[in-house]
């Protein structure tokens, strides 16, 4: 039953993650994306994926997929029938199901997090039902796999579990989202262990709204810095195993790091601009503090949201500057987009999986395209790889409608 | 409605919008008070497809005409962030994703912010809009479907005894399927995780009187031998808005005092089973 709740443990248990896949134009697995930002290398490219040619802007960091997909229990057939993001998202899930020993099983959540599941699958349907409304080739296809579930299908499909299916869709903050929500699952007693993620691919719906907005950078994405101007999209996934320390110590597994605390609210300023003052991001990240227990002065690192508009990075400086009060002149913050993009339902995701490549290696990731840091920030703007000793790291994501999330992580010892 | 956020607002987030605040009744201007409060719980299954289908068309046609107004209403979060603004809540505020299935998961959700404190009260809302994008994907499966548009909405607080309201008693474990014959077997799943038909019950069901489409529900179901409401067969496959539908029906006659207890089914196009039960504590038929 998914109500009413078992009864659940007076103190919840601690949440911790096994295993961690990541994919993004950095590259396609943990070991070269750690490398990439630490070194705070920068992933863009022409796009080649759809015709840009009378976009404004004409760059993205655009993944290199590989040419065969790792092997699991999906079929030759079925493997060919999986859209961009449905391979994005199996690349990641691959990693993360295979590092911490998980064998096939039933009643295992998974929660993701996409802004538009297989929207390319669903530009072709729309292209051939207007161009040739009675070829009905390979159309009923495109409607299965457009729908984001049939991609959480395919990964219980892939790795053998079944289980409930939660597409979260909060826009760019919906990865962290997803992974709040499974570890809320498990600190709750719905469930022992959870997979999550986020991931998104570029498409041409999506990269034409961004660049209609004008919010898409004609020069280059750099967050914090006085004179950015626009973000630049990329595309990605990173999934995690999920489970209770118990549950992780039963199997000796090895442990990547531990999430600590979640929060999420809404701005309701306006559909697509934050409040210039931060109030819901502050609210947010209050929030997964108090979840935590820990003050804003306990916060090692905070991987920003930092899309690279002038709106978006004002308002988070704000909203940091206010939340983290007399220890905003020494926090280190930065903002990864700079490398990647903004992958927009990955984004959430593959930032947490920053986080916890810098609580592992114990240093911080560089904001390498800033120039010229914005005054507004009164914090320190990572801008060249650093080592630090951290403990706790707090990532920010931000979407359109107002949805705010916030994670905060703790390397585990 | 007149608010500002509607004027451009695409039919769904309008359908949303009406359902919430119907709702919510006279506890809307408790949400004003503590804005925090309130959580909101969105489930869709096609979202705002006028606006990206629209949206994309231009892009085709011309980008550099494309309408940067249209673009963030083809968000699949644009209604609850229309409808957190029209209520002024700040809370926390999901858009879930999924087949019919996941305004069950919706609820569950919603229970679960309320049992852990995170929300006083949580409104949970199934909307869809009409489309002939829709339409066509929908008649690939079978020719005969009605679809349908608009929004249902329930609306979740912890039980006291000044609400001595409908409760929600139970919400089954969600059973995926990818296949016709999973399918069935979802179906019975949650046929047998819930109660059976006892004196005073009633099933509101997700039949639409399309045999294909119906079989796995219908083959769970054909003992059930106390009454049943198929709000479908009325209103039409609603998508989303559909099993809103039937856990408002299924109040409905609760509320009328007709019934001790309403089960109700949802076997989705493409993802889950589920079900759920619903009780009137004060029925002494």
């Amino acid at each position: 039953m998914l109500f009413p709740a078992p009864q659940s443990a007076k103190v919840p248990p601690r949440v911790v993650v096994t295993g961690a896949g990541i994919v993004t134009a950095l590259g396609l697995d943990w070991q070269t994306n750690a490398e990439g930002f630490r070194q705070g290398r920068v992933a863009f490219q022409p796009v080649t994926l759809f015709d840009v040619s009378r976009q404004r802007v004409k760059s993205a960091a655009q993944v290199n997929l590989p040419s065969d997909l790792p092997s699991t229990r999906l079929s030759k057939r079925q493997r060919s029938r999986l859209d961009r993001a449905a391979k994005l998202l199996l690349l990641a899930a691959h990693q993360a199901w295979n590092q911490p020993g998980w064998t096939p099983c039933s009643h295992l959540p998974v929660v993701l997090g996409t802004t538009s599941g297989g929207m390319s699958l669903g530009e072709t349907y729309y292209r051939q039902a207007i161009e040739r409304p009675r070829n009905h080739h390979r159309q009923a296809g495109r409607v299965i796999h457009y729908q984001p579930q049939r991609h959480g299908l395919d990964l219980a499909g892939a790795f053998g579990f079944s289980g409930p299916i939660f597409v979260i869709a909060n826009a760019c903050a919906t990865g962290a989202n997803a992974v709040g929500h499974a570890w809320q699952l498990i600190r709750n007693g719905r469930a022992e262990r959870v997979l999550a993620g986020g991931y998104d691919a570029l498409s041409q719906l999506v990269f034409s709204g961004f660049d209609s907005l004008q919010a898409l950078s004609p020069t280059q994405c750099r967050p914090f810095d006085a004179q950015r101007d626009g973000l630049a999209l990329g595309e990605g996934a990173a999934v995690f195993a999920l489970e209770t320390v118990a549950s992780a110590e039963r199997r000796r597994a090895d442990i990547l790091g531990e999430i600590v605390g979640y929060g999420a609210t809404t701005d309701a300023h306006h559909l697509t601009q934050p409040h210039p003052q931060g109030d819901a991001a502050l609210g947010a990240m209050n929030a997964a503090c108090q979840s935590a227990g820990l003050e804003p002065s306990q916060i090692d690192y905070v991987n920003a949201h930092g899309t690279g508009t002038p709106l978006n990075d004002s308002a988070e400086a704000a909203a940091i500057n206010r939340w983290a009060g007399a220890h905003a002149p020494t926090l280190p913050v930065s903002s990864t987009k700079s490398s990647v993009g903004h992958l927009l339902g990955g984004a959430g995701a593959v930032e947490m999986a920053v986080c916890l490549m810098a609580l592992q290696g114990q240093w911080l990731p560089p904001t390498s395209t800033l120039r010229e840091p914005d005054p507004a920030a009164r914090f320190p703007v990572v801008r060249q790889p650093t080592a630090a000793k951290l403990e706790y790291a707090l990532t920010n994501s931000f979407g359109f409608g107002g949805a705010n999330a916030t994670l905060i992580l703790r390397r585990w010892p | 409605m007149t608010h500002a956020r509607l004027r451009r607002a695409s039919p769904i987030a309008q359908h949303a919008a009406g359902a919430a605040i119907e709702a919510l009744g006279a506890d809307i201007s408790r949400v004003n008070q503590q804005p925090a409060s309130l959580g909101v719980v969105l489930c869709v299954l096609s979202g705002g497809v006028n606006y990206s289908r629209r949206f994309y068309d231009e892009t085709l046609k011309d980008p550099t005409a494309a309408s940067p107004l249209v673009f963030p209403e083809t968000v699949f979060n644009a209604p609850a962030s229309h409808v957190a603004a029209i209520l002024g809540t700040t809370g926390i505020n999901y858009t879930l994703v999924g087949d019919q299935g996941t305004f069950l998961l919706g609820l569950a959700l919603a229970a679960d912010w309320l049992s852990s404190n995170q929300v006083d009260g949580c409104l949970v809302v199934g909307a869809e809009e009409s489309d002939w994008l829709t339409a066509d994907a929908f008649r690939r499966f079978e020719r005969r479907i009605v679809l349908a548009d608009g929004a249902g909405a329930l609306y979740l607080k912890r039980r006291t005894t000044e609400n001595a309201a409908i409760e929600l008693a139970a919400i089954t474990n969600s059973y995926s399927f990818s296949s016709r014959s999973a399918r069935i077997r979802a179906a019975h799943a949650v046929r047998a995780e819930l109660p059976g038909a006892g004196p005073h019950y009633v099933l509101c069901d997700g039949m639409q009187g399309l045999a294909r489409l119906d079989a796995a529900e219908s083959l769970a179901w054909n003992d059930w031998s106390a009454p049943r409401l198929s709000p479908k067969t009325i209103l039409g496959e609603g998508l989303a808005a559909s099993a809103a539908w039937q856990c408002v029906a299924a109040i409905d006659a609760l509320q009328q005092g007709h019934y001790r207890a309403a089960n109700v089914s949802v076997v989705g196009c493409n993802q889950q089973a589920i079900g759920a039960q619903f009780v009137n504590p004060n029925f002494n038929g």
